[in-house]
């Protein structure tokens, strides 16, 4: 924080009034001290301890700051305490779920069968069993994960060229016309459609247009395409917007027609933008339990038809195995199960970040900052 | 599909033009036709329990003592949520965008992003199964020593399923949307007034100050009510971890309900009057959330002026 202009010296005028380099790493300590010997008082424990480290560490550093450098790089160095400390406040969730997921899902991921079976012929019967004679539990994933790809690929196919169109609409075309307002006004309105009405709507529009009880996969798609496109037609709106008008003007310069400057230079410039939007698109609906619990039912074995039959997928799956386990005596192969379907899902889910940053990376342009 | 414009051949001239344009157009026309479709659907399918005599809703009392209760509770879930993301939010954000060393920062930002991928099922089994368990005795010391405060009334609950629960873990589920969104507004704030500010001797704290909020403040609004519309229709979360029951004012007793999770948990079983009642609540929520999203556009293009980067 307190670089110096002049090499470590002796104190000099310039140096004056600075804190020394080694300052944060004295209250540091301090603070560590300080906080280790009041909850010796009171009972230790790892948390409390980094936390009333942290606060010590800002009021002692901030205070010493205050009466050596003046109030505004007390006020500077408050606010780089405080900014650092929101973002590993950040970090605490992260990392309890992601370890409550591991060790609760690890046994049920290493199962023999989990990733390759199906709940078919799993009942309450089985697992009573595999409890009482300690044998491995049986049932597994595959057809709410083969459910889940379906279903998600087809949200994705609908969502994202007319999410994508639309944002070329609003910022290539519509020029501010009512329309365009209009649109983005309401497309502001669907983020904001809660999930599970977005579900009662697909429910409904098939039940009216197919039939009566119509549950598909392909009914939940939809459901997941409302609550996709808006995140899609917001994200590369925005990222539409800060392509520099000067690419645009160069390219109709050359006499390129619109709808090739379009195709060739502006979505090149913000497909890294589009593809991580997307990714946060797809990372919102892939674990949506409510639309897909009320348009595509729950089944217990492996339907390959988004077009007819109940489907399962991971989220449903997870849902119903903690509340209704199979076995309502013995939950806990059913727990099992359901951290187990978690850490797949959220594998699946990081594959997909970490594909669509990959993909980011190939497709953007050479940085211009 | 709309889609072919896309793969039409070179030489397509005017007419690839027309088609690209009509395609756009269309698929604006789409959501404004899909977002009628469901006011609509809600309205029609909603006007049974409107205009239902008050002794045939449930609770005996009529459409609008069954949900305001209800309402105040999704409200409340949701103020906590945005209470305590907010601030860390923007924080994280700008950690992330003007504290954290340039080689780090992408890599913060995907940790935050692995935040958002996070299914709300698994956030809802986490809250159940770790949160709650782990948080009650918190509630208890709440409940002893801040007890006088009708917020904090005792007895507190000894599962830790309470609203306060349900809505900490709303603001984890709201928290890497608000940061994303404005981690991308900080980054966008003019280079040249950064640089102004810091030439003009500003400590990093006041050119963030002076330049860099006064940019992104609209950006900052529109974030939060993202945040927002994500923790009022939030179902999950809040069906999983709310052991839920009347409204109280104790954010740490059981009690209180939103309701996306009262639709969740009820509309399966539900039949006849019921179902119509509870896609009346869901109309309800959709005008929420429509409130909400009208406040947030005014005060966004009260504010445009002041942001055009381009």
């Amino acid at each position: 924080m307190t670089s110096t202009l002049t090499p470590p010296r002796k104190r000099s005028a310039l140096t004056k009034g600075q804190l020394p380099k080694f300052a944060p790493l004295v209250v540091v300590a301090v603070a560590l001290v300080l906080a280790a010997a009041i909850l010796a008082l009171i009972g230790f424990n790892a948390l409390g301890w980094g936390i009333l480290s942290a606060i010590l560490f800002t009021i002692g550093l901030v205070t010493w700051s205050g009466l050596v450098e003046g109030s505004r790089k007390a006020k500077d160095k408050l606010a780089t305490c405080l900014v650092v400390g929101a973002f590993l406040v950040a970090l605490l969730p992260l990392v309890s779920v992601i370890w409550t997921v591991l060790v609760n899902g690890i046994p049920g991921l290493l199962t023999p069968g989990f990733l390759t079976t199906s709940m078919n012929g799993v009942t309450g019967t089985t697992d009573n069993r595999s409890v009482e004679e300690g044998t491995r539990v049986l049932g597994g994933v595959y057809h709410a994960l083969l459910g889940t790809i379906q279903i998600t690929v087809l949200a994705t196919v609908i969502s994202v060229p007319v999410g994508l169109l639309t944002a070329i609409y609003l910022v290539e075309y519509g020029n501010d016309r009512p329309l365009a307002r209009a649109i983005t006004f309401f497309v502001d309105v669907m983020t904001g459609i809660p999930s599970i009405v977005a579900g009662l709507f697909a429910a409904a529009f098939f039940f009216a247009i197919v039939g009566p009880g119509t549950k598909t996969g392909a009914v939940a798609a939809v459901a997941l395409s409302v609550l996709m496109i808006p995140v899609v037609v917001r994200s590369s709106e925005e990222m539409l917007k800060i392509v520099p008008n000067e690419l645009r003007e160069a390219s109709y310069a050359l006499g390129v027609r619109k709808w090739r400057t379009i195709v060739r230079v502006v979505i090149p410039t913000a497909i890294s933008g589009i593809a991580s939007g997307v990714t946060l698109a797809i990372a919102r609906v892939i674990g949506e339990t409510a639309p897909i619990l009320v348009t595509a039912g729950f089944a217990t074995s492996i339907n390959n038809n988004v077009f007819s039959g109940w489907m399962a997928s991971l989220p449903t799956f997870i849902y119903t195995q903690i509340l209704n386990p199979t076995s309502p005596s013995n939950p806990d192969p059913s727990n099992q199960r359901a951290w187990g379907a978690a850490l797949v899902l959220i594998i699946l889910v990081m594959l997909l970040n970490l594909g669509a940053r990959l993909i980011a990376r190939a497709f953007a342009p050479k940085a211009g900052r | 599909m709309t889609t072919n414009s896309l793969t039409t051949s070179q030489g397509a001239g005017r007419a690839g033009d027309k088609v690209f344009s009509g395609a756009a157009l269309a698929a604006g026309c789409l959501i404004l036709a899909v977002l009628f479709g469901v006011a609509l659907f809600l309205v029609v399918q909603a006007l049974p329990a409107l205009v239902a005599q008050p002794e045939q809703i449930q609770g005996g009392q009529g459409f609008f003592a069954y949900i305001w209760p209800i309402v105040i509770g999704t409200l409340i879930a949701a103020i906590i949520a945005l209470v305590i993301a907010t601030p860390i939010s923007i924080g994280v954000a700008l950690f992330i965008s003007h504290f954290a060393p340039r080689q780090l920062a992408s890599g913060l930002g995907y940790v935050i992003d692995l935040l958002a991928a996070i299914p709300s099922v698994v956030y809802g089994a986490w809250g159940a199964a770790f949160l709650a368990k782990e948080i009650s005795p918190a509630y208890g010391w709440l409940a002893n020593n801040l007890g006088w405060i009708p917020i904090f009334q005792g007895p507190a609950s000894a599962t830790g399923k309470t609203i306060l629960t349900a809505g900490i873990v709303l603001s984890v589920m709201v928290l890497p949307i608000i940061t994303s969104l404005s981690r991308e507004i900080f980054l966008q704030t003019p280079k040249l007034h950064e640089e102004a500010a810091l030439a003009l001797g500003a400590t990093r704290w006041e050119m963030i100050k002076m330049a860099v909020l006064p940019f992104a403040r609209p950006g900052i609004i529109s974030a939060v009510m993202l945040g927002l519309g994500r923790a009022l229709g939030e179902t999950m979360a809040v069906a999983l971890v709310l052991s839920s029951g009347v409204l109280t004012a104790s954010l740490i007793q059981s009690g209180n309900q939103t309701i996306a999770a009262e639709i969740a948990l009820n509309f399966p079983e539900a039949g006849g009057l019921k179902v119509n009642t509870l896609i009346a609540a869901g109309l309800v929520l959709f005008v929420i959330t429509l409130a909400v999203n009208m406040i947030a556009r005014w005060i966004i293009t009260r504010h445009k002026e002041f942001s055009g980067a381009n």
